[in-house]
């Protein structure tokens, strides 16, 4: 709190982002411990938790007042102008401290409260069980095993505690085994296939150099072929470039030699680092939120920014994976340079195309539990959750989440869960309200106690869309309505022809049937009714509002500019009345 | 028949026929008159049934005595046959390409259909101009149904009835066809009822370099705007290009000859960089090489998109004029057959939602396309395969549609019909059992008696068995304004449409998928 000096700040403006005539809301701008909160004169009210700015960016003093841009990791983008140089000022440092927080007990994870008991916390935490998950997969069983090697975080740190090996590898080749790879991060079993009783497994990087080998971690390898009865040899992936594995090794890393290793077929797949990930996302922002775009510029800005590239490559890699598993019937090993980034990327994608039940909900969040959280994806850093290295930041699992999004646009029956779901988690990797993606592995959290349509979410202008999901689920109410109705019409149909047997049809009975008849006839006038919301919310997802409507900027242009140079940039606002 | 000299071969066996998403098949090959026709002549096994009118080019090779022939078609799909036998490989080829590229129009397929339904309603007297003008005219006594045309003498691409102001006569009307390009005198093209303005559409006026005025022109148009009113005129060419115009007796109007308007200039591309952008598109879909770059390149250079965003953002600014600046608009370009049109259909459908049905989309297509003499037989002729450069080809009509498709897919509630139609009126464009789209405008389709020996698109389509497959589970009417976004970011491109049949995209399956699991949803939903 010690942070905040103005709390509330009036008469601010809110740019759009598209608007080539600077068009603006005005409103009332609050600060508060954990969010920034905007209301326009139409008391509509957009809300930025400090978590999930990105940068905040104080522009030269213009004669409407003092410009500060705010961009956040969820893709948002505003641009306020705060009347007063001071105001602004404070607002600007304000949010430097508060988005940036140095210690993780100031994140909001440990001040939001929900209103739940403990017994309730709990069990949010226990909905997952890995023991379950690996259970369901069919380990352990006799070739693989559960192995306490790791049970104090001695071997590796940044593992889960409860690992899964073959069951002829015994402890000290699995101890020696450590030493040669990188970060001390050995070949264990990320997903076992039950049919082709084939494994995905996971490492780092060996410390091969240009010729160091390690006699128990050939074991390893050799016992995870052979832990596959049908076929011999096994994949190694490694997920990197071929000039940057070459590269590594000279600082004494690099990767597997295919002639001090029995039956392994070595395979690069060429996905890139964090560092050109990085860039890569900063250029298709850049090409987003340009103002006027061409069709020309919007492709060839996209093609420069290599993003759907990279989107492609860790496809690509995924879908080696599964061929190699369910056609050729082998074993993949995968790894990068850590195995916490690209290694995660590949072998949960891999198990998604493989698995159905990680394209449900439960299953999806299991995915995420075991091949990220607990084999140690460096949530923190990579997400930037505190104030630290800019240079380990990297949306590695904001390119997971769009590789799904790919898959559920190509396969939209295959997948329990809809596009809200996944925009749902990108937003939550980064807001720190709740405890999951904290830390950077699991160790570390226990000594603490504790995705177009992505990029354009919030410009509602740009995107116009009618939401089909609306209508779905205002014919699911209905129908459940109907089905009811249908349930009391016939209890009543019972209940007559029970009278009837009973009795004899007397005129008093025929009265008695009579209050009935109204209830059947509201029920009739319910579906009725139940249609129409469907038009309403339509109208209300349209953003019909005059403030949301383009046209009054429109007209502008079309006064102010000469005939041959009218332009309609970016496209219109919605429906209107 | 007529065809028997051109058909060396009229069987061959064993012959394997190879298509994107399908196994090989092996079957017999027939040749008839207007079908190349594959059958494995076993039960419930793919055949093939194949206008020649839909072949857009062929390519032969030869491995041994195995000759392969693949066909290209109008629709884009690429389809592969082996035929053993050089001799006779090279019959079918020679007779393929002869029947695919038949000179006169009567010998084509629509002149010998019989259908093997039972037309309800014939579609030639579906939307006729007399009903179509009862629409508005309870709204307005402004306007009339002139004959002036009836002979075809005035406008040889007009249809015999337009709407006209009703002040002008109709000897007025005959000497602004004089000062209009291929007599194309402004008619009106929809009336907004909800404000009483009015789309208007012509030619180019014939100014010439000497700025020649013609009263009746200014007179005509005048008589459109209400008292004190302005009014907008939409040139769909860039102001370099109707200046140059001037120069081949063409041109534009002049601000002092008509001071009530103002002129507003669009830059939509035409003829053969369409088509040239059109070719450019399809090679990248068709590109087996699967770089995430080069695909993106390809597909800016081809332009496409662009094209897509130019149509769309000129029918914007015409329905804004015409709903929110309360003005009545005049739409032209050269010889307001091509872009004029685009324009002013996509305006209606983005301020009618009568447009948006079924019925309204056909009679938008009968009336702002067929009637208004958007030479088809031209602009279909070839598709993206052709390697001739001929000069009057463009998918004009392919590019309304995907547009219609844009605004489609970001309003998936409020059109009745659904991405099949528009694929099923884009296949008919190109090759059709229907006499619909043949001619170039209702003169041509007169002298042919279309109406008596050819069936009607129309008949077939609003079948209820037909119309079910059209359908949009999704469609709850609405009668508003829908405004799209014109941003590149919003326009993706028409898989389905536009790269039907490419090899490595589950794309036209895809799009099966969901239409099955929306009217699986309903299933589900409605008892």
């Amino acid at each position: 709190m010690e942070h905040i000096r103005t709390t509330k700040v009036e008469q601010v403006k809110l740019l759009d982002r598209f608007s080539t005539s600077n068009k603006s809301l005005t409103g009332t701008l609050y600060l508060t411990a954990t969010h920034l909160l905007f209301i326009d004169s139409h008391q509509k009210e957009t809300w930025i938790l400090h978590h999930h700015i990105a940068s905040v960016e104080k522009l030269a003093l213009t004669t409407s007042g003092c410009p500060l841009v705010i961009q956040c990791k969820n893709f948002r983008t505003v641009h306020f102008i705060v009347p007063r140089e001071r105001d602004c000022h404070d607002i600007y440092n304000s949010l430097l401290q508060l988005s940036k927080q140095a210690k993780y007990e100031d994140l909001y994870a440990f001040s939001y409260n929900p209103k739940q008991n403990d017994s309730e916390r709990l069990q949010g935490w226990q909905l997952i069980d890995l023991a379950e998950e690996y259970k369901r997969m069919g380990v352990p069983n006799s070739h693989w095993q559960l192995s306490d090697a790791n049970r104090d975080y001695k071997i590796c740190e940044t593992y889960p505690r409860e690992l899964y090996v073959p069951r002829i590898a015994s402890k000290p080749i699995i101890v020696g085994s450590s030493k040669f790879r990188s970060k001390g991060r050995f070949p264990v079993l990320s997903y076992y296939h039950q049919d082709k009783e084939a494994a995905i497994c996971r490492c780092s990087q060996p410390l091969s150099g240009f010729s160091a080998r390690c006699l128990e971690d050939e074991h390893l390898l050799q016992a995870i072929s052979k832990a596959n009865p049908v076929n011999r040899y096994m994949y190694v992936m490694d997920t990197r470039p071929k000039l940057n594995a070459m590269a590594n090794r000279a600082a004494g890393k690099g990767y597997e030699n295919e002639d001090n290793y029995s039956n392994i077929r070595f395979q690069f797949v060429g996905i890139e680092n964090i560092h050109v990930m990085r860039s890569s996302l900063q250029k298709l922002l850049e090409v987003n939120g340009t103002k006027g775009l061409s069709v020309n510029d919007f492709y060839s800005g996209l093609e420069s920014s290599g993003w759907l590239r990279h989107i492609k490559a860790v496809m690509d890699a995924a879908i080696f994976l599964a061929k190699a598993i369910t056609v050729e019937n082998a074993s993949v090993l995968v790894h990068c340079s850590d195995g916490w980034d690209r290694t995660s990327q590949v072998c949960s994608l891999g198990s998604l195309l493989l698995d159905s039940y990680y394209r449900t909900i439960k299953g999806f969040m299991v995915l995420i539990e075991k091949d990220w959280i607990s084999f140690g994806h460096k949530f923190s850093e990579r997400c930037g959750h505190l104030d630290g290295d800019p240079k380990e930041v990297s949306p590695v699992f904001t390119q997971f989440l769009e590789c799904v999004w790919h898959l559920t646009e190509q396969f939209p029956q295959a997948f329990e869960f809809s596009e809200a779901f996944l925009l749902q988690i990108h937003e939550h990797i980064h807001s720190c309200q709740f405890g999951n993606f904290l830390g950077n592995c699991q160790k570390e959290r226990e000594e603490l106690k504790f995705w177009r349509n992505m990029y354009h979410q919030f410009d509602r202008t740009l995107h116009p869309r009618q939401s089909v999901f609306n209508i779905i689920m205002n014919m699911n109410e209905q129908n459940e309505q109907l089905e009811k109705d249908i349930k009391d019409l016939e209890s009543k149909i019972k209940q007559r022809k029970n009278k009837q047997t009973d009795g004899i049809l007397t005129k008093e009975l025929l009265h008695s049937v009579h209050p009935e008849s109204p209830t059947l006839k509201t029920s009739l006038c319910f579906k009725e009714q139940t249609l129409l919301p469907v038009n309403d919310a339509l109208r209300t997802i349209e953003g019909s509002s005059l403030a949301d409507n383009r046209y009054s900027e429109y007209a502008e242009e079309f006064s102010k500019s000469e005939p041959a140079v009218v332009s309609l940039e970016y496209g219109v606002a919605r429906m209107t009345c | 028949m007529e065809f028997a000299e051109l058909i060396k071969t009229p069987r061959v066996d064993n012959v394997v026929l190879h298509r994107p998403f399908y196994p090989a098949v092996e079957g017999t090959l027939c040749l008839t008159g207007h079908h190349l026709i594959l059958s494995s002549r076993q039960d419930n096994t793919e055949e093939l049934w194949l206008l020649h009118s839909n072949i857009d080019a062929i390519d032969k090779r030869f491995v041994g005595s195995l000759g392969t022939i693949i066909i290209k078609c109008k629709d884009f799909r690429i389809i592969q046959l082996d035929i053993p036998g050089m001799e006779e490989c090279l019959n079918i080829a020679s007779s393929i390409e002869a029947l695919s590229t038949l000179d006169s129009i009567t010998l084509m397929y629509p002149f010998f259909y019989r259908p093997m339904f039972e037309v309800i309603e014939d579609g030639w007297h579906s939307f006729l101009p007399e009903q179509e003008f009862e629409l508005y005219s309870s709204a307005t006594s402004e306007w009339r149904l002139s004959y002036v045309n009836k002979e075809f003498a005035v406008c040889p691409s007009y249809p015999p009835i337009v709407t006209v102001p009703k002040s002008i006569d109709d000897e007025a009307l005959r000497k602004v066809a004089t000062f209009r390009h291929g007599g194309r005198f402004p008619v009106l093209s929809y009336y907004h009822k909800k404000n009483g303005m009015v789309i208007m559409r012509s030619g180019q006026p014939l100014t010439g370099t000497n700025g020649r005025r013609c009263k009746e022109d200014e007179k005509l148009i005048n008589a459109t705007l209400r008292a004190g009113k302005r009014g907008y005129i939409i040139d769909t060419r860039s102001l370099n290009v109707a200046q140059q115009a001037r120069a081949k007796g063409g041109g534009f109007e002049q601000e002092a000859h008509y001071p009530q308007w103002r002129r507003i200039h669009k830059s939509i591309e035409r003829y053969h960089i369409l088509q040239e952008s059109l070719i450019k598109l399809v090679e990248a879909c068709n590109d087996q090489t699967h770089n995430m770059d080069r695909w993106l390149s390809k597909l800016e250079a081809s332009n496409w998109l662009t094209h897509i965003k130019e149509i769309l953002t000129a029918a914007c600014l015409a329905a804004q004029c015409i709903d929110r600046e309360g003005a009545s608009i005049l739409i032209h370009g050269t010889e307001g057959t091509d872009s004029t049109l685009q324009v002013t259909s996509l305006a209606q459908i983005i301020l009618e939602p009568r447009s948006r049905t079924i019925r309204g989309f056909e009679a938008l297509i009968e009336r702002e396309w067929l009637q208004a003499g958007h030479p088809f037989q031209q602009r279909c002729a070839q598709s993206a395969y052709c390697n001739t450069k001929q000069k009057w080809e463009a998918p004009v009509f392919l590019l309304f549609l995907d547009c219609v498709w844009q605004i489609l897919r970001q309003f998936p509630c409020s059109f009745e019909f659904n991405e099949n139609f528009l694929i099923m009126l884009f296949e008919h464009a190109y090759a059709s059992q229907f006499g619909t789209f043949l001619g170039n405008n209702e003169s041509e389709r007169c002298k042919l008696k279309l109406q008596q020996k050819t069936m009607s698109l129309w008949s077939w389509v609003n079948q209820p068995g037909e119309l079910s497959k059209f359908t949009n589970p999704l469609f709850e009417a609405n009668n508003l304004v829908i405004w799209p976004s014109v941003a590149p970011q919003s326009l993706p491109l028409w898989e389905d449409g536009v790269s039907l049949c490419h090899p490595d995209w589950s794309a036209v399956a895809r799009s099966r998928l969901t239409a099955t699991s929306v009217s699986q949803v309903q299933a589900i939903l409605l008892p």
